[in-house]
């Protein structure tokens, strides 16, 4: 079975915006999300730069006991999911009557894992913790969370594939309907954004100091770059398949025609050009497209000096002679982990929608290796046709999605 | 502590932590199927109490207490002890 897999609903809660028109307008003006947060520096750590983004008010929305079990990430992900199901006019009654499923990308949930020790420290007794502390910590605590927020009765799992994990997520929920074992998936990825969550990351200094600039600290490609910004929030992809989204006179954003991955097998920090090639390969085969017809490439690109070079050498070994613009949005946005493949998407999702190329902001200077790409240091009024998103993670996982406009 | 400050903090907690509505807290509600405060809903409670009352309860001093009014004369003892 080959089903067509198709997107009909997107959402995003973000450090460049909280909603959709926020986000497109933030990507369009070439807006950074990034701020200095002076509580890591009392944490001691390296570089206090983060993607800055407020944390939601439920109370009103969720009731207490929905409310009491989602993480920081989860919170963000509720937000971005009911967006998402508003434009894809799925109501509760849809999901009520019918088989959604949902597949998040996350991989870590070190805030109420660190405090509810913290009080176990202090207090001797775990039966002062109370019962939410169990239900944020777990790595599955946004799929966990939110398949109980909305009643969903699909596939319901989490996927850690560390900085890839969102788009693996979105690649998941593909394969799954392509193959008709699900119609409906609500997919995404989730991201925390707290001083728990980066100590260790920060420990091995991969993290710009740019602190006295921090909007142009984050510069993907650019030769002066000193490091990645770490960032977060949520963004929500929801696919369907083609015959079900046409039957229900659903909006149809987009069809997801290719997902590529592999695992380096090399070192556990650094990409790998070999690897990087053979996922979007993969991808480039499944969607059986040749690389010339890709008219935009959203790089995973993360202001690091081995991994902006590495994926410069990917990107060029293939597509060397149509030469796409490219850009990395981490450079408005931050490194946005966990999360960064699903909403790396929806941004790319609204350039598609709205005829533009986002910029590749604070690159000024290419080095021997981004020189070969036609990166878009401004932002391009261009029509996207198709457009690829890679994602890498630790490990040497890589992920590659393409999407492609419906016409 | 005083009875009715005793309940009056009770009751103010329901209503700002549990978000339990004033008119459903009569002495007779059924702490489960009135309230609805669940089996999760009860090891919040035992955090709420120590940080109102600053004793811990043990599970097994709760079997008795199903209505309000249980709940309030289990809280007045404890304190008064």
């Amino acid at each position: 079975m080959n089903n067509r897999v198709v997107i009909t609903g997107i959402g995003v809660y973000s450090c460049i915006g909280k909603n959709l028109d926020e986000v497109k307008n933030s990507l369009y003006n070439g807006v950074s999300g990034v701020g200095f947060d002076p509580i890591r520096k009392e944490f001691g750590y390296r570089s206090a730069l983060t993607g800055v983004i407020e944390r939601p008010d439920l109370k009103g929305k969720l009731d207490r006991r929905l409310r009491i079990g989602l993480a920081q990430q989860g919170e963000f992900a509720y937000m971005s999911t009911i967006e998402a199901l508003q434009n894809a006019k799925i109501d509760q009654d849809w999901l009520d009557a019918h088989e959604v499923g949902i597949l998040f990308g996350n991989d870590s949930s070190a805030e109420p894992t660190i405090k509810s020790m913290d009080i176990v420290r202090e207090k001797r007794d775990t039966a002062l913790l109370g019962s939410g502390f169990i239900f944020q910590s777990m790595n599955s605590t946004v799929t966990m969370n939110l398949s109980v927020i909305f009643k969903l009765k699909g596939i319901n799992f989490t996927l850690s594939g560390a900085c890839a994990s969102g788009s693996h997520a979105i690649g998941m929920g593909y394969v799954m309907i392509k193959h008709g074992l699900q119609n409906q998936i609500i997919c995404g990825g989730a991201q925390e954004v707290n001083a728990f969550a980066m100590g260790s990351f920060d420990a091995l200094s991969a993290f710009s100091v740019r602190e006295s600039d921090p909007t142009k600290a984050s510069r993907p490609f650019d030769r002066d770059r000193d490091g990645l910004i770490p960032s977060g929030g949520a963004a929500t992809v929801i696919l369907e398949n083609y015959e079900t989204a046409v039957k229900r006179g659903a909006p149809i954003l987009g069809e997801l025609i290719g997902y590529g991955f592999s695992s380096n097998g090399e070192h556990i920090s650094q990409s790998s050009v070999d690897g990087l090639n053979r996922s979007i390969d993969m991808a480039l085969k499944d969607a059986n497209i040749k690389p010339e017809v890709i008219d935009y490439i959203n790089a995973h690109a993360t202001s690091t000096v081995h991994g902006d070079m590495n994926e410069a050498l990917a990107i060029d070994r293939v597509f060397g002679l149509s030469r796409p613009p490219v850009s990395s949005t981490k450079s408005m946005t931050g490194h946005e982990c966990w999360m960064a493949g699903a909403s790396e998407v929806v941004y790319s999702m609204l350039m598609m929608k709205n005829s533009f190329i986002a910029p590749n902001i604070n690159f000024e200077n290419p080095d021997e290796f981004s020189a070969k790409l036609n990166i878009a240091d401004k932002t391009l009024d261009r029509n996207i046709d198709v457009f690829l998103s890679n994602s890498f993670g630790f490990g040497g996982t890589n992920s590659s999605l393409i999407i492609k406009k419906i016409k | 502590m005083q009875k009715e400050e005793i309940i009056e903090k009770i009751n103010s907690f329901l209503i700002e932590e549990f978000e339990i509505e004033e008119s459903q807290l009569v002495p007779e509600a059924d702490l489960k199927q009135a309230l609805g405060i669940d089996s999760l809903d009860f090891v919040d409670l035992i955090v709420i109490i120590e940080k109102n009352f600053g004793f811990k309860v043990k599970g097994e001093e709760m079997i008795d207490v199903r209505n309000l009014q249980d709940f309030y004369d289990y809280i007045i003892a404890r304190v008064n002890k």
